[in-house]
Order: structure tokens, then C-alpha cells, then sequence
């Protein structure tokens, strides 16, 4: 640890208030974990919205289907390197399929996701993608014709019969793959909801409502991402979709919502030890990004938008600015929700006497920079993934234009 | 095989005596060192003359009896070379002031600071205490339970340690524990908290915190020894814990603690 | 038969062998067992954990060299305390007496870290008014540390109750001296634990000046017979602040 952060630290010293235990002074969670799981719960939530058409076949979504599940790989391959980054020994962190402890909920992340990486996002992805990949390995030029047939496990069956059980193993990994997305994210808020020593985050909903807020936020990127891609390939957006994305994306965010008010009623009425001292920190500490950003901004103005968009007529140019601006504000809005649990679970004192402050740093392994990167290098995959992996053909795109 | 329950045998023997046991646990550990390794299957022992088993360590707390010296801590970081920034710590002291309004007021005096933040006045004081806090070697400890890579874990003498060269500093122990007695060592990147002194207890000294304190407020013995000392104090004491309602069983008993401490 | 298995299904499975089967050969064959052995990682850790340097040798190890001082320790009201608690770590003092020499405490800051007046500290533990109590003086020039007892049976009770002294003096009672209720025999000045003062043990004795018709003007008066009959005056109203509590 550097002078610096020591300095930090006696700075911080100061803006204690009333009494908190001293180990208590350095937020040991930092940015990088609000990261972490809001990058994972953007995968969740892009993939559940790709397993509507598969397995609810809602034909209406079928445009964003592919791009979904290319979010979801592209979000997923980050997922792990906030977390890798903030353990104190990072290269240690093989650790952790050597010896698990099998009681402990983290060590289940290698295995959980493994099996979702492995077992379900690429399996799935194989399948959808195999029949492309043939195709595309004979019309492309070296070396992407080369890479294609290695990726398609050099096969060339493109047969009815072969694309016809393509289509069957699709529909059944997504049946697999719904719970163990669920699985996936549940599992980050079972981390924090099983800490029973912290109030804040310890309760049975935590998964619950984490994974409802990650349906929100997954729906919300792939809108926001349908939108910007289509007309940089020069496609014409599928007001249809559009409309049901949106639909979806509001049903979320009530039922997101709800839980959420019944987490927080059921603390107000319990009205157990803790409450006070929550109080204070929803009043001192997470008023700006609990109340203003998370609630309002990021739930209730998007959902007023979406009410408006939804008993009104207005013109497609109009729906799509609102329903742009709303799935922006939801985006931002379950930032502030997984930065309110995990900065704000550390913010006051298990003595439920006191707070302290989170000093973000600048330029640090910890620092907002790094989070930055973590928060882009998503996009940048994707776009290459979306470059390789094309989720819309040129007849799609020019389909949609013509209707 | 023979050999083997002869040696359960003897150890039976052994534990029956339980009066004379540490002179005659010393007798044959030094005769015949393979007795002492009970419980481990390569049949040594890791400490040479010392079986684990037979020990179950606790710390008692007189609360009445604590001065708010710093003794303790001080003692501590030395011992066992804890970073001297006052936000990293293995022990520490409390100082409650509980007002004629009921209202509580806490500070922490050991961190280097020089008196409380204001002085209080004394008619005003209803009642005034310290409380020495350190990791409460729980018997259901969270911090166990939490650590992904299987680092720290429980002795069979009943301490929680951290292996250093194992813990990845993943903080979920830090997180989990309710009591704020873990911090990540800012050298070595690992969690770290109190150990009980864990190389002067099994040498038959007290922990260093306990050596030190003039009054006696902190009583360190073994559970299993009816001739400990902390035995004879929970005897004579009620005994209370920090937040049973957690069922985390500390191993750290205090004696008059007051309602308010958390 | 083989050929009816479609054809994705024999790609993928040949991809999974490999991906499992090098796992496992990774696991069992390749990676030492040792790297997998809980056991083992806990015995090493006890083992480090063991080896650590002990700092503190423990009071019973001074006595051996410094017999004359524990003798005379051990008959003083420091007779509990440690050495090392003043002077801090002797481990290596203990091994190199000549070269390393522990702490010695002789400045007035130290003593008072414990004797220091301080209202959480607990009642009955001596404590001083370190502002009054002889300024400037080294504690050491009055005081033998390892047989502590006042040079001179102190003249006053505030010597060692300043928390009473101090709550007294703004009392109504501030006039009242001491002894007035109390009474400390000579061998509790110099014995303070074993022989206790006096407190006063009826009702009669407050009565004096509280009882309906007593001569003094200043003192509220209430009926001893009917006002709280079952308790000691200083069971409900604290002396020596009366009428705050």
C-alpha cells in the first residue's frame, strides 16, 4: 500500500462520524465491485431477454436475439477482471479451483461461471451460429474463411436435417440456460445477501432483487445498443421490436421496483437495531445516489416516460428518442443501485454508531480510471464480436428498410 | 494396530488425570513424541511436544476492571508487528460515556489521539467505561465460513488463523466478520487479525496483551483445564458476548458488559 | 449406431473430452497433490505461525536475574503487574542481558497513563490530578515504582478520590468535609483496600440536618417516617451531588 493511501486514510480519519471500529476506516470493497456486478448483471439480463424468443417465442424480439447473446458474451469475458483486480494478491487468485471452501459463496464464482461461459453462452452460441459459420467459411477470404471453419469445429453439414437439430439444441441449452443465468447473478447478490453481519446487505431478497434489476439493466443495453448499431449498418430499426423491448423492459422495472419497496418497507417496519444507524446513511450519505439517481432518475421518470410512450400516440421519431433516453437513465440508475449496496453496505459502522466517507481514487488499481476501462472494454469486444459474428444479415437489414 | 490403541489408551489414561495433566503431558511428550499427534494422520505432531487437542483457548474480559491504558495495544503491536497506522489494528480499547440524557457517546482511545474529542462534563456522565475489543475467536466463526480459498480456518485449540501465503485479500472475511476484527495487512496484501498469540500460547506464556494488562482485566486461559484461570472467572462472573443474536459463539467472554456496547 | 449421432453432437463431445480430460489430467497428473492438501497448507501455517518471535518473555523470566526487585515487587500493590508492562518488551534482553537493555521509565508522563484521573476509569482505582499533584516532578522522586506507596499518608482524600472531590466541590454539599460522614482510619491511607472508611449506615444520620425540624435553615427537609422508610438515604440520593441524581 502506498504513502499515499496512507495519507488518504488519516484524511479520512477526520470525516468520521460518530464512532465506527477502526478497521472499519478503509472501504475494502471499491469501485471495481459496484463494477463487478453490474457488468455480470448485464449479461444475466441480456441473456434472459435472448431466451424470450427461444423459449417463450416471442417472435416479435427476434431482431435483437443474436445481439443479445453477443452482449452477453462480451460483457461476460469482463466480468471477472474487476474482481481479479482488486484482490489484495491477484496472482493468487488460482487459488480459488485449487482448494474451494465449499461453504464459501464466492468460491463458487469459478465454477458458476465456468459452467455459464462454457456450459450455456458459448454452447448456445455455437449452435446458433454453426450454419453461418459453415457459409461463411466458404463465401469469406482467408484467413477469416480459416478462422470460421475452425470456430464451426470444421464442419460442413449444412443440411435441413443438421440446422433443424442446430435450432432443437438451441431451444433446450436456453431452457438450461434461463436458471443458470438466474443462477449466475443470484448468486453475486447471495454474496452479499448472506452477510449476515451487515444490515444493509443481509436479506433473502437480495438475489431476488438483484436479479430483477439485472433483467432491467440487460434489456436496457440491448436497446440502447439496437439503436446505435442498426443505423451505423445502415439498417432501419424494427419499430415492432422496439415497442415490445420497451414493454418488456417497463414490466421489469415495476417488478423491479416492487421488490425493492418491499425490501425497504419490511426493513422500515421490522424496524430492527440497524434502523437508525441506515437511516443516517440513506440520509447522510445516499441521499444524492439512492434517492435522486437510483429512485427517481433511474425508476421512476424512465417509467413515467415509458407509461406516457406506452397511452399515447406519438410519432416512431419521438418513441425513439424517449425510449432511447429512458433505457440510458435506467442504465445509470442500476449503476447507482449496485454502487448503493456495495459502497453503501461498507459506509456505516456493524458498531451501527457511526460513518465513514469512500474516497474514491483517481489513477490507482482501485481508481475510477481502471473502472472506466472495465466499463468500456465490454464495448470494444462487442465490437469486434459484432464485426466476426455479424447478428443481423444484410437481408434483415434490408428488410427492415423497405417495410 | 496394536500400537495405535495402545496409544489411545494411554492418552485416555492421560486425560483422566486432568489435575496433574500438564506436568504429565510434558513427561511423555518428551519420552515418546508421537502421543501428542492424535489427530494427525501422517502421525506427527506440528508442534513438538504440544497436542492441540487437549487445549480449547478463550480470553475473558473484566470490563470493571479496565483502565483505558492502551497497555494492551501497544504490547500487541509490537508482538506482533501490526502496521502502526491507528485504521489497522488487532486490539483495540473503547471508551464508553453514557450521559444523564441517555444519550451514548463511543470513541476508540486507542488510535494515537490524544484524549477524547470533548471533554465531557462529569455531571453529566451517568455511567463511564472502557471495553477492550479484539477478534472474538468465534467457535461458529463468518469469517471461516466466508474465505474462498480455504485460508483461514479453525485450530483444533480453538483459534482462528489466516494463512498468509494462501489468502488471496478477496476482503469477504473483513466483510464478514461482525465484529471489525480483520483489516488487510498493507504489506502483504493478506487479511490479518489477532491470533491469541498463537507461537506464545502453545509455549505456555500469555498472549501479550494479557501479559501486560496492570489490572487483570483481560484473563486468558484454557478451556479445558479446570485449574485455568478463565475457568475460575467464568465461574465467578456473568458472562455475556458481543451480539449473540449473530450466533457466531465468540470465545471472548465478558464479564459486566454493559447494553450498550456493540 | 456412431453414425446416428448427429454430427454437432460428436464435434462438440470430442471439444468437451479434451477441455475435461485436460482438466483432470491437469489435476491428478500434472499439479503436485501437495497444491490440493488443505491439511497440509494449515500444518505449514500453524508451523509459520509458531515460529514467530516472541517479544514479550513474561514477568516470570525477570525474577530469575532480578530476584531482589521481585521480592520487593511481590510484597507492593504492583505485585500483579508485569514487568514487561512497564518496560517494555525484554525477549532480547533476556538473551543478550549486557548489550540489550529494556525501558526504564523515569519521566512524570508515564505513571499517569494509569493514575491519571479519568471518570471512565474505574472507582477506587488510584488515580491522580496530574496538574495539582506536584507539578513537574518526576513520579519516581516520591514514588518507588516497584513498591508504590505514598511517601507520606496523604492529607487529603482528594489524593486519590479526585472524581469525588471534583463532582463534591460543585455540590451543595461542597462545605461538607469528608470525614463529616466518613470515617478512614489511619490503615486505610495507607492500605486502602483492605481496611475500608466508614459510610453512614442510617437513616438518623442524613435526618440530622434533613429531618422536618432540624436546625439547619439551608437543608431540605422531608418526614423520615414516611419518606422512602425502607432505604439508606445514599441508596436513592447520591451525596456527594445531592439533588442531580
Amino acid at each position: 500500500m502506498s504513502p499515499e493511501s496512507f495519507h488518504t486514510l488519516y484524511k479520512l480519519l477526520g470525516s468520521v462520524s460518530g464512532f465506527i471500529y477502526p478497521n472499519e476506516l478503509e472501504i475494502r470493497w471499491s469501485i471495481l465491485i459496484v463494477v463487478y456486478p453490474y457488468v455480470t448483471g448485464l449479461v444475466a439480463g441480456a441473456f434472459i431477454l435472448a431466451s424470450l424468443v427461444k423459449v417463450f417465442n416471442v417472435k416479435d424480439v427476434q431482431p435483437v436475439y443474436r445481439l443479445s447473446l453477443l452482449t452477453a458474451l462480451a460483457f461476460l469475458l469482463v466480468a471477472p477482471l474487476p474482481l481479479q483486480a482488486h484482490l489484495g494478491r491477484p496472482e493468487r487468485a488460482y487459488e480459488i479451483f485449487l482448494t474451494p471452501n465449499l461453504s464459501s459463496a464466492m468460491a463458487m464464482f469459478g465454477f458458476v461461471y465456468a459452467w455459464y461461459l462454457m456450459g450455456v453462452l458459448l454452447l448456445e452460441m455455437w449452435f446458433e451460429y454453426r450454419r453461418d459459420l459453415v457459409v461463411w467459411s466458404r463465401e469469406e477470404k482467408f484467413p477469416m474463411s480459416w478462422i470460421y471453419w475452425i470456430l464451426s469445429l470444421f464442419s460442413r453439414d449444412v443440411s435441413e436435417r443438421a440446422v433443424k437439430f442446430d435450432m432443437k439444441a438451441v431451444r433446450t441449452i436456453t431452457i438450461i440456460g434461463i436458471p443458470s443465468a438466474f443462477l449466475l447473478h443470484g448468486y453475486v447478490g447471495f454474496i452479499f445477501g448472506s452477510v449476515k453481519a451487515n444490515p444493509w446487505w443481509s436479506s433473502v431478497l437480495m438475489p431476488i432483487v438483484f436479479l430483477m434489476s439485472a433483467i432491467v439493466s440487460g434489456i436496457a443495453l440491448v436497446i440502447v445498443l439496437y439503436m446505435v448499431l442498426i443505423p451505423l449498418k445502415g439498417g432501419k430499426i424494427d419499430m415492432k421490436c422496439l415497442d415490445t423491448l420497451t414493454s418488456y423492459l417497463f414490466y421489469a422495472v415495476i417488478v423491479d421496483f416492487s421488490l425493492e419497496a418491499l425490501d425497504f418497507i419490511h426493513r422500515l417496519y421490522e424496524s430492527e437495531e440497524s434502523i437508525q444507524i441506515l437511516g443516517v446513511l440513506i440520509a447522510d450519505k445516499l441521499m444524492i445516489s439512492l434517492v435522486v439517481i437510483q429512485i427517481l432518475l433511474g425508476m421512476l421518470i424512465p417509467a413515467g416516460i415509458l407509461v406516457a410512450v406506452k397511452s399515447m400516440k406519438f410519432d416512431p421519431e419521438l418513441r425513439k428518442l424517449l425510449y432511447f433516453v429512458s433505457a440510458i437513465l435506467i442504465q445509470i440508475g442500476i449503476f447507482s443501485t449496485r454502487w448503493n449496496v456495495v459502497i453503501g453496505g461498507q459506509l456505516f459502522s456493524k458498531s451501527f454508531r457511526g460513518l465513514t466517507t469512500y474516497k474514491m481514487e483517481m489513477m490507482g488499481v482501485e481508481g475510477l480510471l481502471v473502472a472506466l476501462v472495465f466499463l468500456i472494454l465490454p464495448f470494444i469486444i462487442l465490437g469486434v464480436l459484432v464485426k466476426i459474428f455479424p447478428p443481423w444479415k444484410a437481408s434483415e437489414l434490408g428488410e427492415a428498410k423497405t417495410s | 494396530m496394536y500400537r495405535r490403541s495402545f496409544l489411545k489408551g494411554l492418552l485416555w489414561f492421560i486425560s483422566a488425570r486432568i489435575f496433574s495433566r500438564n506436568g504429565v503431558t510434558r513427561a511423555i511428550a518428551s519420552t515418546n513424541p508421537d502421543t501428542t499427534a492424535t489427530t494427525h494422520a501422517n502421525g506427527k505432531s506440528i508442534i513438538k511436544g504440544y497436542d492441540p487437542t487437549r487445549h480449547r483457548y478463550a480470553m475473558g474480559i473484566d470490563v470493571d476492571k479496565c483502565i483505558g491504558c492502551n497497555r494492551c495495544v501497544e504490547a500487541c503491536t509490537v508482538e506482533n508487528d501490526v502496521p502502526p497506522e491507528p485504521f489497522f489494528t488487532r486490539t483495540w480499547v473503547e471508551r464508553y460515556v453514557i450521559k444523564k440524557d441517555k444519550s451514548v457517546h463511543v470513541e476508540n482511545i486507542s488510535n494515537g489521539s490524544d484524549g477524547p474529542k470533548e471533554r465531557l462534563e462529569e455531571a453529566d456522565i451517568l455511567r463511564s467505561f472502557f471495553v477492550p475489543k479484539l477478534c472474538n475467536q468465534c467457535e461458529n466463526p463468518p469469517c471461516v465460513q466466508v474465505c474462498p480459498v480455504g485460508a483461514t480456518f479453525s485450530t483444533e485449540d480453538g483459534v482462528v488463523l489466516i494463512d498468509s501465503e494462501r489468502c488471496i485479500g478477496c476482503g469477504y472475511c473483513i466483510q464478514a466478520c461482525p465484529y471489525g476484527a480483520r483489516y488487510l495487512h498493507p504489506k502483504t496484501r493478506t487479511a490479518d487479525k489477532c491470533t491469541f498469540c498463537y507461537h506464545r500460547i502453545v509455549k505456555g506464556m500469555l498472549p501479550a496483551c494479557v501479559e501486560v494488562c496492570p489490572t487483570g482485566a483481560r484473563v486468558f486461559g484454557d478451556l479445558k483445564n479446570r485449574a485455568s484461570r478463565l475457568v475460575r472467572f467464568e465461574r465467578m462472573n456473568k458472562i455475556h458476548v458481543l451480539k449473540p443474536h449473530l450466533n457466531t459463539h465468540p470465545k471472548v467472554y465478558y464479564a459486566d458488559l454493559d447494553g450498550e456496547v456493540r | 449406431m456412431f453414425e446416428r449421432i448427429p454430427e454437432q453432437i460428436r464435434r462438440l463431445a470430442i471439444v468437451f473430452v479434451i477441455v475435461i480430460g485436460g482438466t483432470v489430467v491437469l489435476r491428478y497428473f500434472v499439479l503436485p497433490p501437495s497444491l490440493f492438501e488443505t491439511r497440509l497448507h494449515r500444518e505449514s501455517t500453524i508451523q509459520r505461525e509458531v515460529a514467530k518471535q516472541v517479544k514479550f518473555a513474561g514477568t516470570t523470566v525477570c525474577g530469575g536475574c532480578h530476584e531482589d526487585t521481585a521480592t520487593v515487587k511481590r510484597k507492593g500493590f504492583h505485585k500483579n503487574l508485569s514487568c514487561e508492562s512497564c518496560h517494555g518488551p525484554a525477549a532480547m534482553h533476556t538473551e543478550d542481558p549486557m548489550t540489550v537493555k529494556p525501558f526504564a521509565p523515569r519521566k512524570r508522563k508515564f505513571c499517569p497513563l494509569c493514575h491519571e484521573y479519568d471518570p471512565s476509569r474505574p472507582t477506587g482505582f488510584p488515580q491522580i490530578n496530574v496538574t495539582i499533584h506536584n507539578p513537574l516532578k518526576p513520579c519516581i522522586t516520591c514514588h518507588n515504582p516497584h513498591h508504590p506507596e505514598p511517601p507520606t499518608v496523604p492529607r487529603e482524600c482528594s489524593a486519590c478520590h479526585a472524581g469525588i472531590a471534583r463532582t463534591k466541590a460543585v455540590s451543595h454539599h461542597a462545605l461538607i468535609a469528608c470525614t463529616t460522614c466518613h470515617r478512614a482510619s489511619r490503615k486505610h491511607k495507607v492500605s486502602p483496600r483492605r481496611v475500608k472508611p466508614t459510610k453512614p449506615d442510617t437513616r438518623e444520620f442524613c435526618g440530622k440536618c434533613h429531618r422536618e425540624g432540624s436546625k439547619r435553615k439551608d437543608a431540605p427537609k422531608i418526614d423520615l417516617s414516611t419518606h422512602g422508610e425502607r432505604y439508606l438515604c445514599w441508596e436513592c440520593h447520591y451525596p456527594h451531588m445531592p439533588g442531580v441524581a
